[in-house]
């Protein structure tokens, strides 16, 4: 079961290794970890993407609240939430594959920012699911470099909120 | 005002009596300005040791024990006290000296990241890097340490803040973090469903935890036990909730504990944990507790309710507040049947022993040792099989034991029982131990002489790591392999080069007289006592 964890804590130094920390110690998963700074200075967001058992996640939840860094913790399933992840992606291109390449990237909504006579970097920024839709696609391609920011997430908009 | 003047200040607002510690120059600044304070130092003759007095100071006077080391090494050291008090919960303030500000991360002489390395066994942590935040961090600090789970807490402090001018030494009176707000008060609703399902129980039992203790709640544990008739037992951090001799009381569960208290909580269809980690030494299968059973845990951290066991009721909050609340609901529920079937177990499970009468037996000279011990005294117990006996067969009156139980610490009795008889100088302190965990601490042999800090000390002297010892025994068809603590040391003559009183007792028949005689004065005094080298915990 993949749960995500938005966790405001103080942004301070040593907070991402307290909590990094917190989830190897205790033996929980993190799946992906994204952190920025939110519109308070003093605060960040971490969206943490876990997996476990419904006893895990409910310790995992604990565990962040027991610590004097973290501010709140709110946890959704993913169909709860919006969830988008950055993937950047360099391939190696040439006359043959080109075309193809260019086409995946406009089904799949991907953009070409940077290119040279043999490179491209690929932007996309979507689900994690199409995001590996869109790597399966390129399986055939020759990746050079990859980098993905794990997933950032909020909750729905509710009436109530 | 100097950072290290702010800093000997806020203890003494804090009303901090003593500290422990090790100097070096990292901490010199500290040292120096608290020669001009009330609070008395003592020179321990180990990092480690420091923060073991604090907690046996901690324990005893229900305050913030305090300790102080230098960088590095001095750091290091005292890191396995550190997780020794935060296993059992015990409110320390740890300060630190630390190499310069801007030398911080260049790995210069006696540099350690001990803000890094303690991290899973603090509360909660500084590095001072303004001097203008020690007092606002010394208050936090301690208001952390002692209130909700309590724990340690470690305040690192570079040389050059200790020696920064403040601008305004002003300390806060309260404590304003947004992170921080535990919960004290239990919810009512949740308190009227474990006074109902109490109502409707026919086997109800109360398995206490040293968090009881830690929240003093063992004065209204004991009036809610006694107003509704539930049987109590404790885990071995719980040893002291109730007197051993109460009718109520059914002895420590868990593999080393007393049969009939595993048989209480094995047939009980109710049990109240409180203040308890459902650990496995306590608890080995917690899903078979579950089964048949409604489990109410209360625990004032959330994050222990459902960690090991999952519990019909949760209920956060301080253990003291909630039975308060509880005693004043009537559940007019009946368990006689229940309870006289548990004295029946007490009676007839009550394991025998067939000491070897050209030995000391642990079992005989405890109980003999406790029943002469003064009704308010504090018994320390070390780690080993000195430990598993003292559970078994001390007998607590009015006083207090006192162990390393969640983390098993060798060496812990002696120094934690400087740190309690310094609590409570009129009060009787005894500390028992191996002649393995002797050794782990028979350095501070010094700093009871030089302070003159009159503990007792007993020595069960087996000549092994007794507990591996009987753990390969059994497990491994009795190959021992480094066990054998050979004979060592002469312990009449350590006690001679340090100038403590030696009395020595070679089996039960002079029990009684020399017990006398070593409970007699408040002098230090060193008991050895001849234990069969093959004897068992069962």
């Amino acid at each position: 079961m993949k749960k995500i964890y938005s966790v405001l804590v103080e942004n301070r130094s040593g907070v991402l290794c307290k909590v990094a920390g917190l989830f190897s110690r205790r033996n929980f998963n993190i799946d992906s970890l994204a952190v920025g700074e939110t519109d308070d200075r003093s605060v960040s967001r971490m969206t943490i993407v876990s997996s476990g058992d419904s006893r895990t996640i409910e310790q995992v939840e604990k565990q962040l609240n027991k610590k004097l860094d973290v501010i709140k913790v709110k946890t959704f399933f993913e169909d709860e939430s919006i969830c988008r992840e950055l993937l950047f992606l360099k391939v190696k291109y040439n006359k043959t594959n080109r075309r193809d390449i260019m086409e995946n990237c406009e089904i799949m909504g991907a953009k070409i920012v940077d290119m040279s006579t043999n490179l491209m970097l690929i932007q996309m920024c979507d689900t994690p699911e199409r995001i590996q839709i869109l790597l399966d696609m390129f399986k055939s391609v020759s990746i050079v470099e990859i980098a993905r920011t794990g997933c950032l997430a909020l909750q729905k908009c509710t009436e109530t909120e | 005002m100097l950072g290290a003047d702010a800093l000997v200040k806020c203890l003494e607002l804090e009303g901090t009596k003593y500290v422990f510690g090790y100097p070096g120059v990292a901490i010199c600044p500290f040292y120096n300005s608290i020669l001009s304070s009330d609070i008395k130092t003592i020179l321990i003759r180990t990092e480690q040791n420091a923060a073991h007095a604090a907690s046996g100071y901690a324990r005893v006077s229900d305050s913030v024990g305090v300790c102080a080391v230098t960088s590095g090494p001095g750091a290091t050291n005292v890191i396995t006290g550190i997780a020794t008090a935060f296993a059992d919960s015990i409110p320390l303030v740890v300060i630190t000296g630390q190499v310069s500000s801007e030398l911080l991360g260049s790995d210069v002489f006696q540099e350690a990241d001990i803000t890094g390395a303690v991290e899973s066994f603090v509360k909660y942590s500084y590095l001072v890097r303004d001097v203008n935040d020690i007092p606002r961090i010394v208050k936090e600090a301690f208001h952390i340490a002692c209130t909700g789970r309590k724990g340690p807490v470690l305040i690192d402090v570079p040389i050059d803040v200790q020696n920064a001018e403040l601008k305004k030494f002003a300390y806060p009176e309260s404590v304003k973090m947004r992170t921080y707000k535990p919960t004290v008060k239990g919810n009512m609703v949740q308190i009227r469903k474990v006074a109902e399902k109490l109502a409707k129980a026919k086997r109800p039992v109360i398995c206490a935890g040293g968090g009881v203790i830690l929240s003093c709640a063992q004065d209204s544990l004991r009036k809610f036990a006694d107003k509704n008739k539930i049987p109590v037992v404790s885990t071995m951090m719980g040893i002291g909730v109730m007197p051993t001799k109460d009718p109520m009381y059914f002895g420590m569960v868990g593999n080393n504990g007393k049969p009939y208290a595993n048989r209480a909580m094995n047939e009980a269809d109710l049990i109240i944990m409180v203040g308890a980690r459902v650990a496995d030494r306590a608890i080995s299968q917690p899903d078979l507790i579950m089964e048949n059973t409604v489990l109410i845990h209360i625990d004032v951290d959330p994050a222990e309710i459902g960690k090991n066991a999952k519990p019909s009721i949760p209920l956060v909050g301080d253990a003291r507040h909630i039975f308060d609340d509880l005693i004043s609901i009537d559940i007019n529920g009946n368990y006689d049947s229940w309870i006289n079937s548990l004295r029946v177990y007490r009676q007839s499970m009550e394991p025998q022993r067939e000491p070897d009468p050209s030995y000391v037996d642990p079992a005989g000279f405890i109980t003999l040792l406790s029943e002469k011990m003064k009704d308010n005294a504090v018994y320390v117990a070390d780690v080993g099989q000195n430990q598993i006996w003292s559970c078994a067969y001390h007998i607590v009156k009015n006083g207090r034991f006192l162990t390393s139980g969640g983390m098993g610490t060798m060496g812990y009795s002696i120094p934690a029982a400087m740190g309690a008889k310094l609590a409570y100088p009129k009060k009787q302190v005894v500390a028992v131990c191996g002649d393995g965990s002797f050794q782990m601490s028979m350095m501070e042999l010094a700093t009871i002489r030089q302070y003159d800090i009159p503990v007792k000390i007993i020595v069960l002297k087996n000549r092994y790591l007794g507990m591996v010892r009987q753990y390969q025994h059994f497990k491994y068809n009795d190959n021992y392999s480094v066990v054998d603590l050979g004979d060592l040391p002469d312990l009449s003559k350590m006690a001679g080069a340090y100038g403590i009183r030696f009395m020595k007792l070679s089996n039960m028949k002079k029990a009684d007289s020399i017990i006398d005689e070593f409970l007699e004065n408040d002098e230090s005094v060193i008991l050895e006592c001849d234990i069969d080298p093959m004897d068992l915990v069962h």
